[in-house]
């Protein structure tokens, strides 16, 4: 597959890159940008980035590898991230990591065979009002029963 | 629920609409604070007592007087929105109910100081909020209240959003600085001050989201008006957050200063299942946990707090009821703290990964009697010796365990001491499989 940005996300860059004085400043965003259209951040999407915007490999490696949120291997394509800080643990967030855990047969920082699901744990995600939750891709699932976690799964499981 | 009239989370159906905003008054402080002076604005931030809300109580007033009025380079806002101090969820809240007087607090603070381009950094995982925001800010901008010479007045400000990509340590203000920079977001040493010396070597201004929320009302109705609010030393009001056992978990915005009890039987409708407290976290992870004993009658204010050795922090309480298993909360949080610690400081980086250890094999009933001393020594040499606040954030809540909750620390131990061989190697076994 060749590594290249789509014409939006390319105009999306150039907005970006115009809110700021330098172009390394970009980076962030450009890095996203990479792991919504290629799924994750392979050495050579790296190298891309930072030839888009004139910043060496190195440090496009160092920046990517700071941040947590951006997958430096492949992930599933629902990426369940469990909340099991302290008040999501209170609320029975190790719970929901087993349950999650037996249900599909996979381990933390597992994916399951048919590369649907991976399985994390989270540090709080700033929703510790409606423990226990997890997030998924970029959103929210909050307040979790066994019921509501089969609801969700077995959607997720459902769509392409 | 409160008889309390809030000043950033109204009861106004669809707030957050700019329509509903502009029709409820919003932006009339900033129109306002267009014909005030820079002196005069910042005059009437300091009077009105506003401390930051990002946890470090500085007085608002006084740090935006630390910008100097001239200089050639561009000067910089940002606004904190990386909250992610464990148990704190307020700053989503503004961004969900009323981000229009965030977006208005922070156009007033540019024209305060003079500012030109403002960023509100936000945590990477809130892109639900991140959405919220831009579309209140694009609004604003349809309307002509944010961008080039607002309505006529030869005052011009940009507003950006930076995402963020998870990383806890950027809200620490200097590490958030490089992380907007497209850097690694590691500290930086202070002295040289954000104020001379920000962003891109820039004069630089950093306020949490709530702080620059109170600055509309505190504008429209003068700083007299909100420095009665509350607790006099720590003015206006306060976002709660309650949540762990309690009943009905959630943000509150109450004066500060209301009692602890009111915030957890009147508002939270008590602690689940009618068990009694064992600990409780007032304000994010962080801060020094309380004991049952000290909760009668402790007002929630950071004057208030350190009667009993903590802090405000970010207004994040969490609830611990009496089966609470106290090793295994702080563990947990300790191993926060060993994830997110940047690494720069040998104290810090160290010091977690060994409170860390000490902690787990405590808990899998393999302390040995010197390991709590252990411990204490350790979070010791961590508090006071690191280049950002990040190494007592991660010291306090161990330090403050050992001493307010020493029999649980004891028990845990003693027990394991007491354990026959054959279990301890069993329970070894386990441990080294993990
Ligand atoms: C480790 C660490 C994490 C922090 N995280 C945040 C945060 O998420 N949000 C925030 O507003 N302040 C945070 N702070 C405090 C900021 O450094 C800074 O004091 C604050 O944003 C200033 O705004 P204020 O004066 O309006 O409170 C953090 C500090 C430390 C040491
Ligand atoms: S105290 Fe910890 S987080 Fe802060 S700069 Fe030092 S190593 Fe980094
Ligand atoms: S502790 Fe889980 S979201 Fe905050």
């Amino acid at each position: 597959m060749e590594i290249k940005f789509t014409e939006e996300n390319l105009k999306k860059l150039e907005r970006s890159k115009s809110h700021y004085p330098t172009n390394d400043a970009a980076l962030m965003d450009a890095l996203w940008l990479a792991q919504y259209q290629f799924g994750w951040l392979s050495a050579d999407v790296m190298k891309y980035v930072g030839s888009l915007l004139e910043i060496p490999y190195e440090h496009v490696l160092g920046v990517a590898e700071f941040y947590t949120m951006y997958n430096k291997k492949p992930v599933g394509k629902h990426h369940l991230q469990v909340c099991t800080n302290v008040s999501c643990m209170l609320c029975g967030g190790y719970d929901v990591v087993d349950y999650i855990s037996n249900k599909l047969d996979i381990g933390l920082g597992e994916t399951t065979p048919d590369g649907k699901f991976t399985l994390i744990e989270a540090e709080c995600l700033g929703s510790c009002g409606t423990a226990p939750m997890m997030q998924i891709n970029d959103y929210y699932e909050e307040n979790l029963t066994k019921d509501k976690i089969d609801a969700i799964l077995d959607k997720l499981a459902k769509t392409e | 629920m409160s008889d309390f009239e809030p000043i950033i989370l109204r009861n106004i159906p669809d707030f957050h609409n700019i329509e509903v905003y502009m029709k409820n008054g919003g932006y009339g402080a900033f129109k306002k604070a267009l014909k005030m002076t820079p002196e005069a604005i910042i005059e009437e931030v300091k009077s009105s007592g506003l401390r930051g809300r990002g946890g470090a109580c500085f007085p608002t007033g006084m740090k935006w007087s630390f910008m100097p009025q001239k200089t050639d380079k561009p000067k910089y806002l940002c606004a904190n929105g990386d909250e992610s101090e464990p148990a704190s969820f307020k700053d989503r809240e503004i961004f969900e109910k009323n981000p229009h007087q965030f977006i208005e607090g922070t156009l007033i603070a540019c024209h305060a100081m003079g500012i030109k381009t403002a960023y509100v950094y936000i945590r990477g995982e809130y892109y639900p909020w991140i959405v919220m925001l831009q579309k209140a800010i694009d609004d604003a901008y349809s309307k002509g209240l944010i961008g080039k010479n607002i309505m006529g007045s030869g005052f011009s400000t940009d507003i950006f959003i930076h995402r963020g990509a998870g990383a806890y340590i950027c809200g620490e203000e200097t590490a958030l600085l490089n992380s907007i920079e497209g850097k690694r977001g590691m500290p930086r040493f202070k002295p040289p001050f954000p104020a001379n010396f920000g962003l891109w070597g820039c004069p630089t201004t950093i306020n949490n989201i709530e702080t620059l929320a109170n600055i509309p009302p505190i504008i429209e109705k003068g700083g007299e008006w909100f420095s009665k609010i509350g607790e006099p030393k720590h003015a206006g009001t306060l976002l709660y957050g309650l949540s762990g056992h309690i009943n009905k978990p959630g943000i509150y915005e109450l004066p500060s200063g209301t009692l602890l009890t009111d915030l957890i039987y009147k508002y939270g409708g008590g602690v689940k299942d009618n068990k009694a407290i064992k600990m409780i976290i007032p304000g994010g992870s962080s801060m020094p946990p309380l004991t049952a004993d000290e909760i009668e009658g402790l007002r929630m204010d950071n004057e208030h707090l350190k009667t009993v050795n903590s802090y405000i922090g970010t207004g994040g309480i969490v609830v611990m009821n009496e089966d609470t298993d106290i090793v295994k909360v702080i563990k947990r949080i300790t191993k926060f703290y060993y994830h997110e610690s940047c690494g720069q400081c040998t104290p810090c980086r160290e010091g977690c990964g060994w409170m860390l250890k000490i902690l787990d094999r405590i808990d899998k009933g393999m302390g040995r009697n010197e390991d709590i001393e252990l411990l204490r020594d350790v979070a010791n040499n961590i508090e006071g010796n690191t280049i950002c606040a990040f190494g007592d954030a991660a010291a306090w809540p161990v330090k403050w365990a050992i001493k307010k909750f020493m029999p649980d620390f004891e028990k845990k131990v003693k027990e394991s001491v007491n354990l026959p061989v054959a279990n301890k190697v069993h329970a070894l076994r386990l441990a080294v499989q993990e």
